[in-house]
């Protein structure tokens, strides 16, 4: 029950005691966020691995139809924003207020281009008729099934790319507040458990690029 | 004098309570935007209730209006397709609005953080959040009956489900909305539970709701995740063909129904575990003892967490899954059989040699040891494949549920309703008329589902509007039986408002319990006491007397400043 702050500063919402306290709940609160994160998408992950048992010469014949040097810059783009989050995390702990609103709007101009380069693999696969669901139309892949392998590609890069867009806008958010000099190394919680969600986007990612573009 | 568990020592004194206060959560604020935008886990719960309450009573009238039509083969009331509509509505009210949300986002959070000595839940404002996403939800599920009533049954098999042209869509977004509420509960109250007890409080001190409520809440933050992308995929899957699901374009009706029950069968847990958590409260209370088997009790509510996510596949026995995996979750169903009896005998064990009062809380757990016991052994049997493949979709299983969601966790509901009552509203219910009305309701029930699991076993299937004339007596049995409990409800719903405006003002400890929640004056202040609790004492510690368990942190304070320093202090 100790605590090391001797007075209560004024982020301290009233139910808790101590600003470790309330640190360490939103961190733990986080955590479990991200559990459920990963059981959202483990059930695309089960719906994957259930037609790729199935039809194992479907996916292999359908990644070719997916852009490998894009995919390994995007996986390179979204690292290096894992990086950039972490340092702005840091920054916080030190009180370098400058730096935290640096690092984070870096971390958003990565997540752009990762949106930017998603957006130019879709546009690329939509005009040659490679679209989702029952709009399917292309014909370059020999397999009954190609169908449903572009609609499990669509499902999880997609449900993937809104977490971006979300992450991108936490992230706005966080630039306007320590804008305001909201983030100190006594209180930074936003910052840290913004960042954690953001390790877990691109964690997912670092499965899915394998998972789709790797497989021959 | 009292040690904290990090060796520290506290300042501590004990408190009085105040037995009629003036200020409390239900008078600090005003007006009905103190109560739409509060942050107080008590309103919260209340809002909640209330919310319950109304879509229970919504339920309740679809099934009286299904038990109509039943009376005789004929086509009394409504055609078939309406009946489908009717039906549906009445499970997917049922669970998702009412049964899922009742003990645990009612009366959990209402109690949970009195019960942990805490000003509030971790993240009162994501609490609020998860209160306004429900109703958002809800309103998406009351927007899909404006438009086009849904008939898929409230599992949304495909692929029916993406051929109908009533309003699965808006309903299901509806169920998804309201899975997030759930999940977001469920992390508040994790949270809340490894952070925010009061000192003193360690995990063997728990009152053994707030371990129901913990393992309630894990299946909640495990499974509904799953529930929501499965429901997210079946959107997409009726908008965009995207033919995971969907035969006709290569997908797999059945891997829906792994999906779907890899939530909703750990969801009956979601269901019932709360209720055991109540049901322990009300045994030891009025039967004046310890609990008997206190870690088998809290123990045995995570393996049913851990177990119960297990045996989903015993739902598709006949939907063609292979021999093996068949067998296997058989296995699991029996084996999840187990905690849930370790619980029944320890809270026979405790009420054993008890002096017990039977008032009407503890009138409603006896009624619930009955029911559901006879709910969980039928769940056993139809665990057993070649029972299973006899009596699937059959009314065996109708009654089996029924038994097992009414008689548990509605009993249970009731209990605890009654039970918290006071607490709640600073109002004495009538216990003459709840005595009568929990005995009405002890009637109505089994006349209405006993000669369900008759009709079940002779063959009845489920969710027909018409029969052949030999299940007719057993029909017209069920249907007389639900009249009689809707006039139990009915009896109920007068009495407990009356008690609201005419009620005797209840004391802060109408029961004499020793745990927590009862330590603080009825209705609670409005950060719940006015003195932060230290606990020295286990909940159900009734061979003490009461005046010991209202210790608290000495010197008065205002956001902890002074309890700091008071910590450093020792006193013998």
């Amino acid at each position: 029950m100790a605590h090391a702050t001797g007075t209560v500063e004024s982020h301290v919402q009233h139910h808790f005691k101590s600003s470790d306290q309330q640190f360490s709940s939103a961190k733990l609160g986080m955590w479990l966020f991200l559990f459920t994160e990963i059981m959202f998408f483990g059930g695309l992950f089960v719906a994957y691995i259930v037609y790729r048992a199935w039809n194992p010469e479907l996916f292999t014949l359908a990644a070719t139809q997916l852009d490998t040097v894009l995919g390994a810059v995007n996986t390179v783009v979204l690292i290096g924003s894992s990086l950039t989050v972490a340092l702005a995390i840091r920054a916080a702990q030190f009180d370098k207020q400058k730096q935290i609103i640096n690092y984070l709007l870096i971390t958003i101009f990565l997540a752009t281009v990762f949106l930017v380069i998603k957006y130019f693999e879709y546009t690329h696969k939509f005009d040659m008729g490679i679209l989702p669901g029952a709009m399917y139309t292309f014909e370059g892949i020999d397999h009954p099934k190609a169908n449903v392998f572009f609609s499990i590609y669509y499902m999880m890069t997609g449900l993937h790319g809104i977490h971006v867009v979300i992450g991108i806008g936490l992230m706005v958010w966080l630039v306007l507040k320590a804008m305001k000099g909201a983030y100190t190394s006594s209180y930074y919680t936003p910052v840290e458990i913004t960042g954690l969600y953001w390790h877990l986007v691109d964690i997912i990612w670092i499965f899915l690029f394998p998972l789709m573009y790797l497989i021959d | 004098m009292a040690t904290a568990s990090n060796g520290n020592t506290l300042k501590v004194r004990y408190f009085d309570i105040d037995e009629n206060p003036k200020e409390h959560y239900l008078n600090a604020e005003k007006g009905l935007k103190s109560w739409l935008f509060t942050v107080d886990h008590k309103r919260i719960g209340i809002m909640y209730l209330a919310s319950i309450v109304l879509f229970f009573a919504v339920g309740g009238l679809l099934a009286l209006v299904l038990r109509t039509e039943l009376l005789t083969p004929a086509e009394n009331l409504m055609n078939a397709e309406t009946y489908n509509r009717v039906f549906t509505v009445h499970g997917a009210v049922m669970v998702f609005l009412f049964i899922i949300p009742s003990i645990p986002a009612a009366l959990g959070n209402f109690l949970l953080p009195i019960m942990l000595g805490a000003k509030d839940v971790a993240f009162p404002r994501l609490n609020l959040a998860s209160f306004w996403i429900y109703s958002i939800g809800a309103l998406f599920t009351l927007v899909s009956l404006a438009v086009n009533p849904i008939d898929t049954g409230w599992t949304f098999y495909t692929p029916y489900s993406v051929q109908t042209g009533s309003a699965v869509i808006l309903m299901t977004f509806g169920v998804f909305i309201m899975g997030f509420s759930s999940i977001l509960t469920g992390m508040n109250f994790i949270v809340t539970i490894h952070k925010l007890r009061a000192p003193g409080l360690t995990w063997g001190r728990l009152p053994l709701f707030c371990w129901a409520m913990y393992a309630t809440s894990v299946i909640q933050v495990l499974a509904t995740p799953v529930l929501a992308i499965t429901l997210a995929l079946l959107i997409m899957e009726r908008t965009l063909g995207i033919g995971i699901f969907d035969p006709a374009l290569g997908g797999d009706p059945v891997l829906y129904q792994h999906f779907f029950w890899f939530y909703s069968h750990p969801a009956v847990y979601i269901m019932i575990v709360p209720a055991f958590g109540v049901i322990s409260e009300l045994i030891a209370t009025f039967s004046r003892k310890t609990i008997f088997g206190y870690w088998a009790i809290a123990m045995s509510s995570l393996a049913i967490a851990f177990i119960g996510s297990l045996v989903w596949g015993h739902h598709m026995f006949v939907s063609g899954q292979s021999e093996l995996s068949t067998v296997v979750f058989s296995f699991l169903t029996f084996f999840v059989g187990i905690p849930t009896g370790i619980k029944i005998f320890n809270w026979l064990a405790t009420m054993h040699k008890g002096s017990i009062d039977m008032k009407t809380p503890m009138l409603y757990a006896v009624i619930f040891l009955f029911l559901f016991t006879i709910g969980g052994v039928t769940g056993i049997m139809l665990g057993a494949i070649s029972v299973n493949v006899h009596l699937h979709d059959t009314y065996y299983v109708v009654a089996h549920f029924h038994y097992v969601m009414m008689g548990g966790t509605v009993m249970a509901f009731l209990g605890g309703l009654h039970f918290w009552w006071p607490k709640m509203f600073g109002k004495m219910y009538s216990e003459f008329w709840g005595k009568i009305s929990a005995a009405i309701i002890f009637v109505g029930f089994n006349l209405t589902f006993l000669p369900q699991f008759i009709m079940g076993s002779q063959g009845m299937p489920r969710r027909y509007y018409s029969y052949i004339d030999q299940f007719q007596t057993m029909h017209q049995l069920s249907t007389i039986g639900s009249y009689v409990l809707g006039v139990g409800f009915l009896i109920i719903a007068v009495y407990l408002v009356h008690s609201l405006i005419w009620g005797k003002k209840a004391p802060a400890n109408p029961w004499g319990s020793r745990s927590l929640d009862w330590m603080t004056s009825s209705p609670p202040a409005h950060h719940n006491f006015n003195y932060t609790p230290v606990i020295n004492n286990g909940p159900y510690d009734y061979h003490k007397p009461i005046s010991e368990f209202t210790l608290g942190i000495a010197e008065d304070h205002e956001h902890g400043e002074s309890v700091e320093k008071a910590k450093e202090e020792t006193k013998a």
